[in-house]
C-alpha cells in the first residue's frame, strides 16, 4: 500500500516533465487532458488510500523511506513520506479539488499561447503540495513548502506581457521567502537540538524534554512566522490579493484552497510543539482575530470581484489560525476543508462570470446577473451561503461553529487574569462572522440583483459547469459529518483524525448566536443594497477611512515607505562595488604617492648635481689658481711643505 | 600504472596537438578551421575515459588515498613529480570534466578568431586546474597554479569584450600577488622543516608533521589563505572577479566561475584546515565573518547590477561565501556542506554563464534593460535560464540548497546568530534571482534579430545533463557527500576517510 505514496507525488510530477518538455508540439486539448488525467490518477490513488485507511484503520501511519537524503556526524534528513489522518485529509482536498480545478481550466484556458506552461506548473504545483503534505521528515517538508512558492510565482506571473503580473509574482515570493527563511532557521534550531527533522523524533524529543524552553520558545516563533508568510496573515497579508493577477484557477486553487492553507497545516502537524509554547499560541490566535477583522473590513470595501474573494480568504484563513492559537486544531483542519471547498467554488464561479463579462472584474459594472446566468448564480449563492455560514444548510456554518464555541471557553495561561480573552476573542469572531456574511451578501446583492450594466455573451461549457456542480454539492454538505452536540452527536470527523474533540459544555444560546449572526448580516447587507431601493447606491471610496480600508489599510503603502524604497535606494546607492573603488583608490593613492616621490627625488637629485657640479666647479677653479706655470710659486709650495711637515714633526 | 599523471597532461599535450593542426590546416573551409575543435572535444573524451579508468578500475595502491603517483621531478631540491588522489579530489575532477563539456559543446565553438590557440589555451588551463586538485607535492602545486592563470589570463585579454585589458590585468595582478604570497608560505615551511630534520622536501604529507610555533603557523598559514582568498573570492579581495567574469570570452567565464574558484576551496581544505589544523580553527572566527561578510555583500551587490554578467559574478561571491562558512565551522557537516555548495555552484552558474554568454553571443549586449523579455521568441534558453537561476536561489531540490543548509546547520552549531543573520543572503538571494528572471526571460517581448535562433535539442540536453546532475545533488547527495570528504592525512594507517580535526 505504502508505494501509492510516492506514486501520488509522481504521477502530477512525470505529467509536469512531460507538459515542459513537448511545450508548443501538442495541442492544448492534449496538454488539458494530460494534466487533468494526471491529478485525476492521483485523486484516485488518494481514494483507495482513504478507503483502506478507513476499513483497516492501521494503528500506526503507513510510511515509507525511499532514500537517505543527507546523513553527517551531526544531523539526518531522509527523503520519507507518512499519511496519517491529518495528511490523508490534506491529499483528498488537494487531490479532489485539485482535479476540479484542472477539470474547469481545460476549457477556461483553451485559448491561451501557452497553455502548457500553465498546465506544467499546476501539475508542478500539486506535486510539489503533495510533497509538502506527505513528508514525514521536516526538512523534506521544505522542499514542497518551497516548491509551491515557485509554482506559484510562476503562475501570478503567468502573464507577463504585463509588468504588473511580474511585479505582483515577485512580491508573492519576496514575502513569503522572507517567512521561508524564518522557518528555515527554526528548522535549523530544531536539528540542532534533536539531531533530525524527523516529526515524530522532534516530537518524542519534546515528549522527553529535552528540548529547551527558551529553544522550543525561538524554533516555534520562526516556524510561527514561516506560516503567517504562507498564509498571508498580519504583517503579510499584503501578498495575496495582488496574486490574483494570475488566472483565476490559479487563484482557486494556489492562494485559496491549498497553497495559503500550509502555515495553517504545518502548525497543525506540530500542535504538540506549539500546545507547549503557550505564548506563541497566544500570539497566534491574536493574530488569527486581528486578521479576521482586518481582512473582513477591507472586503467589505472593495469593487473587484477577484479582491473579495482574496481578502475573503485571508479572513478566513485568519479563523483558522484563531483556532489553532486555541488548541483547536482539529476545527482548524475541519474549516480548512470546508473552505477549500466553498473558496474554490467562488472564485471558480467569479472566474466565469468575468471570462462571459468579456474580462469586467468590477462589481458595480455587473448586476442582474440571475437573469443571464441562473446556473452560476446558484453555484456562487452556494458557496456565497457556505461562506457566510448560514446555518444547518451549509459546510462553512459546522466549521464555523465548532471554532466559535470552542473559543468560548479556551483558556489561555499567559493572559493576564483581569482581561477574558477567550470571550474577546470569541467576540472578535463573532463579529467577523457578520462582516463576513455582510460582505458576501453585498457582492451577491450588487452582482446577481438589481439592474443590469453589462451584457453577457456565451455560456458557460459542460466541463466549467461539472466541477461548479460538484464543488457546489461538497460546499453544502460537505459539513455535515461533524456537527455540534447541541444539534446531532456525529462527530465523524474528529473520529476519522483519531483524536477525540474536548466537547466542552456547550451552552444553547451559544449555537444559536453563531446560527443567527449570519442571518443578520444577510439581512442587514438586503437592506443596505439589496433592495429596489438601496440606502448604499454610491460606490464606495469617497471618505478617507473608506479609500484606506480600501487600499488594505495602508499596509502596502507603509512597507513601500519603510522597507521596499530605502532598499531600492540603498542598493542604486551601493550599486558599483565600493570596496572596487576603494581598492583601485589605493591602488591609485600608491601611484599618486610614487610619482610623488619619484619628482620629489628628480627634483632633490637635480638640485644636489647642480650644486655638486657649482661647487666642483669653484674648487677647480681655485685649484686652477695653483697651476699658475710660475716656478716661483711651485718652489714656494714646496717650502711650505717642507716647513710644515717639520713642524708637525718637531710638535708630536 | 597508476592514470593520474596522464590526467594531468593529457590536456596540454592535447591542446598542442590541436594548434598544431589548426596551423597546418591552411584552407579556409569552414569543416577545416573547426578541427582544433574536434581535437579539443577528442582530448575531453579521452580524459573521460581516464577519468572512468580512475574512478572504477582495480588501484593497485593500497592507502587511506585512492590512487598515488610519484617520479623525481628536481632531486637536489626535494622536488618531485607527486599526484595524490582523494575523494575530495575526484569528485572536483569530475565537475571539471562535465564542466568543460558544455563548454566546449555550446562555446567555443563560435570562436573563428585563431580557434587553433583558444583551444590549446583552453585545454592547457583545464591542466592547470586538474592538476592543482591533484598535486601534493608543494613546488608542484605551486607550479600548476600558475599555469592556470596565464592561459586564462591571454583568453581574457585576446577573446574578452570591450574592456578586456584592464579586466585581464586586474585578475593577472591580484592571482599573480596572492600566488607570491604562497610561495613565501611553501618556501617558509619547507625551510622550517629542513632546518628541523635536515631532509629538504615538498612533500605534503612529510610537511604536515612539521612542528610549528603558534606564531609562525599562523604567518605561513595566512600566506596560503590570502592566495586562496583571492581565488575563491572573499570580500574585500574579490574586485577582480566581476571585471574578469564580464570581460571574459564565455567558455572562460565557465572556467573561471565553475572551476577557478573551486580551486580556492578546495587550496582551502587541503591546505590552510589540513596543514595547519590547530591554528586554522583560531583563524575560524575571521574566516566566518569574512564568509558572512561574502554572503550578504554579494548578494546585496548582485541585486543592483544591470548587467547580467555581473550580476551572475556578484552572486557567485555570494555563493562562494558559503563556502569558505562551511570549511572554517570545524565539523564534517560544514565541509561537506561546502564540497556540495562547490559543486552545485559549480553547475548552476556555469550553466547560467553559458546561457548569459549565449544571449550577448546572439545580440552583442549584456544590458538586461536591452535584452528584453526572451520567453516568447526563445523558450528554449529561457526555460533553462528561469531553471538554473531558480537552482542558485537556493530552492530545495536543488544542490545549492543542500550544501547551504549543511552549511547553515554547521553555523548554527558555531554560532546561531551569524547563521541567521546568513539567512537573509536566501531572501537577497531571491531577489536578485527573480529580479533577472523578470527581466531578461519572462518579461515583455522583444523581437530579436531574425538570424538569431533559440538553443537547439542537441545544445539543450546538454543543459539537461547538468539539470539532472543538479536535481541529483538536491534529492540524493549522500553517496557525493560521503565520497567527497578529505582524506585524512596519514598515509600509514588506513581509515575511511573524514576525519582531518580529529
Amino acid at each position: 500500500m505504502s508505494y501509492l505514496l510516492p506514486l501520488l507525488v509522481f504521477l502530477p510530477l512525470a505529467s509536469a516533465l512531460f507538459l515542459f518538455t513537448t511545450a508548443g508540439k501538442i495541442s492544448a486539448q492534449t496538454v488539458g487532458f494530460v494534466a487533468a488525467s494526471a491529478i485525476g490518477l492521483s485523486a484516485l490513488c488518494s481514494i483507495v488510500l482513504a478507503g483502506a485507511f478507513l476499513t483497516s484503520a492501521p494503528s500506526t501511519p503507513l510510511q515509507i523511506t525511499l532514500w537517505e537524503w543527507m546523513h553527517t556526524q551531526e544531523f539526518s534528513a531522509d527523503i520519507a513520506f507518512a499519511l496519517d489522518p491529518i495528511s490523508l485529509l490534506m491529499i483528498l482536498v488537494v487531490t479532489i479539488v485539485g482535479f476540479l480545478i484542472h477539470l474547469y481550466a481545460i476549457r477556461y484556458m483553451e485559448e491561451e499561447p501557452g497553455i502548457a506552461r500553465f498546465f506544467g506548473c499546476m501539475t508542478l504545483f500539486v506535486s510539489a503540495m503533495l510533497v509538502l503534505v506527505l513528508s514525514s521528515d521536516l526538512l523534506c517538508l521544505f522542499i514542497g513548502w518551497e516548491g509551491v512558492g515557485i509554482c506559484s510565482y510562476l503562475l501570478i506571473g503567468f502573464w507577463y506581457e504585463n509588468p504588473r503580473n511580474t511585479a505582483a509574482a515577485r512580491k508573492a515570493f519576496y514575502m513569503t521567502r522572507i517567512g521561508d527563511a524564518a522557518m528555515l532557521c527554526g528548522l535549523l534550531i530544531l536539528a540542532t537540538s534533536t539531531g533530525s527533522l524527523q516529526t515524530h523524533t522532534v516530537l518524542t524529543a519534546l515528549g522527553a524534554g529535552t528540548i529547551a524552553p527558551q529553544t522550543l520558545t525561538a524554533a516555534a516563533l520562526f516556524l510561527l512566522v514561516g506560516g503567517l508568510a504562507k498564509s498571508a496573515q498580519i504583517p503579510f497579508q499584503t501578498w495575496l490579493p495582488d496574486a490574483m493577477a494570475g488566472p483565476t484557477p490559479t487563484s482557486a486553487l494556489i492562494h485559496a484552497a491549498t497553497m495559503v492553507t500550509a502555515g495553517i497545516y504545518l502548525i497543525a502537524r506540530l500542535h504538540l510543539l506549539f500546545a507547549a509554547v503557550p505564548l506563541v499560541m497566544m500570539l497566534t490566535a491574536i493574530i488569527g482575530a486581528l486578521t479576521i477583522l482586518m481582512a473582513a473590513c477591507t472586503a467589505l470595501v472593495q469593487t473587484d470581484l477577484k479582491r473579495i474573494l482574496a481578502w475573503s480568504t485571508i479572513s478566513q484563513l485568519g479563523y483558522m489560525f484563531l483556532a489553532l492559537g486555541t488548541g483547536i486544531w482539529q476545527a482548524a483542519v475541519f474549516h480548512l476543508m470546508t473552505h477549500a471547498f466553498f473558496k474554490a467554488l467562488l472564485f471558480l464561479t467569479a472566474g466565469a462570470i468575468i471570462a462571459r463579462l468579456h474580462h469586467e472584474q468590477d462589481i458595480f459594472r455587473m448586476g442582474g446577473l440571475y437573469r443571464s446566468m441562473p446556473g452560476l448564480t446558484a453555484a456562487f449563492l452556494a458557496g456565497a451561503a457556505a461562506l457566510a455560514g448560514l446555518p444547518l444548510v451549509t459546510s462553512g456554518f459546522y466549521s464555523k461553529e465548532m471554532i466559535l464555541s470552542s473559543i468560548w471557553s479556551a483558556h489561555f495561561p499567559l493572559a493576564p487574569l483581569f482581561l477574558p480573552l477567550a470571550h474577546i476573542l470569541w467576540g472578535m469572531a463573532l463579529a467577523g462572522a457578520f462582516l463576513t456574511a455582510l460582505y458576501i451578501s453585498r457582492c451577491v446583492f450588487i452582482v446577481f440583483f438589481g439592474p443590469s450594466r453589462t451584457a453577457a455573451s456565451g455560456s458557460t461549457p459542460r466541463l466549467m459547469a461539472i466541477p461548479l456542480a460538484c464543488l457546489s454539492f461538497l460546499s453544502l454538505f460537505g459539513g455535515v459529518i461533524e456537527m455540534p452536540d447541541t444539534l446531532a452527536p456525529i462527530h465523524l470527523f474528529t473520529r476519522f483524525l483519531s483524536s477525540p474533540f474536548p466537547h466542552a459544555e456547550e451552552p444553547v444560546w451559544l449555537v444559536l448566536t453563531g446560527g443567527s449572526v449570519p442571518i443578520a448580516g444577510i439581512v442587514i447587507a438586503w437592506i443596505l443594497w439589496g433592495r429596489a431601493t438601496p440606502v448604499m447606491q454610491e460606490i464606495p471610496g469617497q471618505s478617507t477611512i473608506i479609500r484606506m480600508a480600501k487600499e488594505g489599510w495602508g499596509a502596502d503603502a507603509l512597507y513601500d515607505f519603510l522597507f521596499v524604497q530605502p532598499f531600492r535606494f540603498l542598493v542604486w546607492l551601493t550599486r558599483h562595488d565600493i570596496l572596487d573603488y576603494l581598492i583601485l583608490g589605493i591602488g591609485r593613492m600608491t601611484r599618486a604617492i610614487s610619482t610623488f616621490f619619484e619628482t620629489a627625488r628628480t627634483r632633490s637629485l637635480t638640485l644636489f648635481s647642480g650644486k655638486t657640479i657649482l661647487f666642483l666647479h669653484e674648487g677647480d677653479a681655485l685649484l686652477a689658481r695653483f697651476q699658475n706655470g710660475r716656478v716661483r710659486w711651485y718652489a714656494a709650495w714646496i717650502v711650505a711643505g717642507l716647513c710644515a711637515a717639520l713642524v708637525s714633526g718637531v710638535v708630536s | 600504472m597508476s592514470p593520474l599523471p596522464a590526467l594531468v597532461l593529457l590536456p596540454l599535450l592535447g591542446g598542442a596537438v590541436a594548434w598544431l593542426a589548426d596551423r597546418s590546416s591552411t584552407t579556409g573551409t569552414s569543416s577545416a578551421r573547426k578541427i582544433s575543435w574536434r581535437i579539443t572535444l577528442m582530448v575531453l573524451t579521452l580524459e573521460t575515459v581516464l577519468l572512468l579508468i580512475t574512478t572504477f578500475g582495480q588501484h593497485s595502491y593500497q592507502g587511506p588515498w585512492l590512487d598515488h603517483f610519484s617520479i623525481p621531478w628536481i632531486p637536489i631540491m626535494g622536488i618531485s613529480f607527486q599526484l595524490d588522489m582523494d575523494g575530495l579530489s575526484l569528485s572536483l575532477l569530475w565537475l571539471t570534466l562535465i564542466l568543460s563539456f558544455p563548454c566546449v559543446l555550446l562555446a567555443t565553438r563560435k570562436i573563428d578568431t585563431n580557434a587553433g590557440a583558444f583551444h590549446f589555451l583552453f585545454l592547457a588551463a583545464l591542466t592547470g586546474i586538474t592538476g592543482t586538485f591533484l598535486a601534493t607535492d608543494l613546488f608542484l602545486f605551486f607550479f600548476l597554479w600558475e599555469l592556470m592563470l596565464v592561459p586564462m589570463f591571454v583568453l581574457i585579454s585576446a577573446w574578452g569584450h570591450e574592456d578586456r585589458h584592464r579586466a585581464a590585468i586586474r585578475f593577472f595582478l591580484f592571482t599573480q600577488g596572492s600566488g607570491l604570497l604562497m610561495l613565501l608560505s611553501i618556501l617558509g615551511l619547507v625551510i622550517t622543516h629542513y632546518r628541523q630534520t635536515d631532509v629538504l622536501t615538498f612533500d605534503y604529507f612529510t610537511l604536515a608533521h612539521t612542528h610549528l610555533s603558534s606564531f609562525l603557523s599562523m604567518v605561513l598559514m595566512l600566506g596560503f589563505f590570502i592566495a586562496f582568498a583571492v581565488k575563491l573570492p572573499v570580500v574585500p579581495v574579490h574586485v577582480w572577479l566581476p571585471a574578469a567574469h564580464t570581460q571574459a570570452p564565455t567558455a572562460a567565464s565557465v572556467l573561471l566561475a565553475g572551476l577557478m574558484l573551486k580551486t580556492g576551496g578546495y587550496g582551502m581544505i587541503r591546505f590552510n584546515l589540513m596543514l595547519f589544523p590547530e591554528t586554522a580553527l583560531r583563524f575560524a572566527p575571521v574566516a566566518m565573518g569574512l564568509g558572512v561578510a561574502g554572503i550578504l555583500y554579494g548578494a546585496w551587490l548582485s541585486c543592483a547590477q544591470n548587467d547580467v554578467k555581473r550580476l551572475i559574478a556578484y552572486s557567485s561571491i555570494s555563493h562562494m561565501g558559503f563556502v569558505m562558512l562551511g570549511i572554517f565551522t570545524g565539523s564534517n557537516t560544514g565541509l561537506q556542506g561546502a564540497i556540495v555548495q562547490m559543486l552545485a555552484h559549480g553547475l548552476s552558474t556555469g550553466a547560467l554563464f553559458l546561457i548569459a554568454g549565449s544571449i550577448q553571443d546572439r545580440l552583442h549586449t549584456r544590458d538586461m534593460a536591452q535584452i528584453g523579455g526572451l520567453w516568447a521568441s526563445w523558450p528554449r534558453l529561457s526555460s533553462a535560464g528561469l531553471f538554473f537561476a531558480v537552482a542558485s536561489l537556493g530552492m530545495p531540490g536543488f544542490g545549492n540548497f543542500t550544501g547551504e543548509f549543511l552549511v547553515l546547520l554547521a553555523t548554527w552549531h558555531v554560532n546561531s546568530i551569524v547563521a541567521a543573520l546568513t539567512t537573509a543572503g536566501l531572501v537577497l538571494a531571491a531577489i536578485y534571482s527573480l529580479r533577472m528572471v523578470n527581466r531578461i526571460f519572462l518579461a515583455p517581448t522583444r523581437t530579436p534579430p531574425l538570424h538569431a535562433t533559440d538553443f537547439s535539442i542537441g545544445q539543450m540536453s546538454v543543459l539537461g545533463v547538468l539539470m539532472v546532475l543538479l536535481v541529483l545533488l538536491g534529492v540524493h547527495p549522500q553517496p557525493v557527500m560521503t565520497l567527497s570528504l578529505p582524506s585524512s592525512l596519514s598515509t600509514a594507517a588506513p581509515s575511511s576517510g573524514g576525519d582531518y580535526g580529529q
